[in-house]
């Protein structure tokens, strides 16, 4: 009953070791996947890239294909709904976190963005349609696709501001008060900047959203970018004309042309990459001013 | 000498708890007022009320009379903000803002509008040296103002306060987050910083009142126990309760 046993003698943990197995297996796995999906995409996808793809239109007569348009509606896209997006996502934000004092509204307002973060891209395509494109008369166009990706990141914006907000010490904001800054003062100097690092994320987080939708803006903006985009600013922006994804999407359904979608896929591959990056840096040249570092 | 701030039959409400009964107490101009009672006496929330730090605080209720300068302080027509320049706040833990060291000496004049360069630099510098720290950052004012050691961000959080020229400065226990080194620092600066300014501190440490104020207040359970002035508190006091806690029967 009472064997002593030393202390050198190991003892065999079956379980233990299937565990291991296991665990490594799916991480693996998970590795395995992305290496495998990216170098699929890469191989069918770089054959058809080059600077003339990148930088021309399509061309029917000469059956070239480009897909410059589409770069173009992507910028328009990103620029517009960042441009209308952020100022109110954050306004959005800064009033939950600061001003508003009744506990039960911002638990609803809370609620129904947490809630609008959930829905499908395409319900707020078809609201879109109705509401943008036919209700105010703006036509299938840019616009209304800026417009719908608005509601769309808005959720995300006011979420993450709010948190980088929350996060920002009580004690800044007495000390701020404390020596009689107003209100909006001290936000602008010392919340807003603190929150810097958690307010570009939001925004890189809405870009890479604009950037992936295709549904939404199949329904509100239009389905083919084989124009460049005519006329002045608004004259373009009340254009039609899809975004790199929709590209993708239209190309990848139509048969015979998929390897154009993959080209297009190479694209959207690097640039989410980059952003990635771009978020990383960011925290990090921020994280070490901030520190003093 | 002159009263700078008179407190008369004060009461603070949060929600139903009634955290101050019947304050009536005058504050000396160009002198440093220790106020010191047992954790929850009442004591921070009394030198909260002097520059209405209070008002945010979620079901709050005063009743009574604040006088600054012969000036109501509860009236309707302040402007909180000219009241928070004239009445500055130093707290428990450093607070600088994650800028640089000369920034958070200039923010406070920037609150106040002025912006030109030669008068914020005089300023800046001014501020430095009256809270003892000049020398220790001259050099390096456009580092970020986090690098400092807690006890010199204590100091720059005095000069950021000093900066807005205030007339009167309220500490809500300055020292207790510092090692005694900074401690130390920080007490000699009183001494100095009393010739130009009236200050009020808050302080769980009976020595450091003691060493520092010239009068001294003590609370209890939200009353004012007993006032007056530093050396009498301290070896005659005429309450049986100030004496037992300043020697340290209970607290």
């Amino acid at each position: 009953m009472n064997q002593k046993k030393s202390i050198t003698e190991k003892r065999r943990r079956p379980a233990d070791k299937a565990a291991y197995v296991c665990i490594f297996l799916f991480t693996f796995l998970v590795v395995a996947m992305v290496i495998l999906f990216v170098a699929c995409i890469l191989y069918k996808g770089l054959p058809g890239l080059s600077l003339d793809f990148l930088t021309t239109a399509p061309n029917p007569i000469e059956q070239t294909i480009g897909i410059l348009p589409s770069i173009i509606n992507t910028a328009y896209m990103i620029l517009l709904a960042i441009l209308i997006a952020v100022p109110i996502g954050v306004g959005g934000a800064i009033y939950l976190c600061e001003y508003a004092k009744n506990k039960r509204l911002i638990r609803i307002i809370e609620f129904t963005t947490e809630t609008l973060s959930g829905i499908p891209s395409i319900i707020f395509g078809v609201f879109g349609y109705v509401f943008f494109c036919t209700l105010l008369n703006l036509k299938v166009s840019l616009l209304s696709g800026a417009l719908t990706l608005t509601i769309i990141v808005l959720p995300t914006i006011v979420r993450t501001t709010g948190e980088a907000l929350k996060a920002v010490p009580a004690s800044y904001r007495e000390a701020a008060m404390g020596i009689g800054a107003t209100k909006w003062y001290m936000i602008h100097t010392v919340l807003l900047p603190s929150a810097s690092r958690g307010i570009i994320t939001a925004v890189i987080l809405a870009i890479g959203r604009i950037i992936g939708e295709s549904a939404a803006l199949l329904l509100v903006a239009g389905g083919s970018a084989m124009y460049m985009p005519r006329g002045n600013f608004f004259e373009q922006i009340m254009g039609s004309g899809a975004t790199l994804s929709v590209e993708l999407y239209r190309y990848a359904y139509s048969r015979g042309e998929n390897e154009i979608g993959f080209s297009i896929a190479v694209v959207l591959l690097v640039i989410s990459v980059l952003l990635n990056v771009a978020v990383k840096g960011i925290n990090k040249k921020l994280g070490g001013e901030k520190n003093g570092k | 000498m002159a009263n700078k701030i008179i407190a008369k039959d004060l009461n603070l409400y949060y929600g139903a708890h009634h955290a101050l009964k019947n304050i009536s107490m005058d504050i000396k101009e160009n002198c440093v007022t220790g106020l010191i009672g047992p954790s929850g006496c009442g004591k921070s929330t009394f030198l909260k009320t002097l520059n209405r730090m209070n008002d945010t605080v979620p079901g709050v209720k005063v009743e009574g009379t604040v006088l600054l300068d012969g000036e109501e302080v509860y009236q309707k027509a302040v402007d909180v903000t000219q009241l928070r320049k004239k009445v500055g706040m130093v707290f428990q833990n450093p607070n600088p803002f994650p800028m640089s060291i000369y920034d958070n000496v200039a923010y406070g004049l920037r609150i106040h509008g002025i912006k030109k360069r030669i008068v914020v630099d005089e300023i800046v510098e001014k501020s430095l040296r009256g809270a003892a720290i000049w020398d220790e950052v001259k050099d390096r004012l456009k580092k970020p103002a986090l690098s400092l050691s807690g006890g010199q961000q204590q100091r720059l959080c005095i000069a950021r306060t000093l900066a807005v020229q205030p007339d009167v400065i309220l500490m809500d226990e300055p020292t207790s987050a510092l090692d005694p080194i900074s401690t130390m620092k920080i007490e000699e600066l009183m001494s100095e910083l009393k010739k130009d300014y009236t200050v009020v501190i808050v302080t769980h440490n009976m020595q450091q009142a003691a060493r520092i104020s010239d009068y001294t207040a003590f609370f209890l359970l939200g009353e004012l126990v007993e006032y007056g002035e530093t050396s009498q508190i301290f070896s005659m006091p005429q309450d049986k309760r100030t004496e037992d806690y300043i020697t340290g029967r209970f607290g």
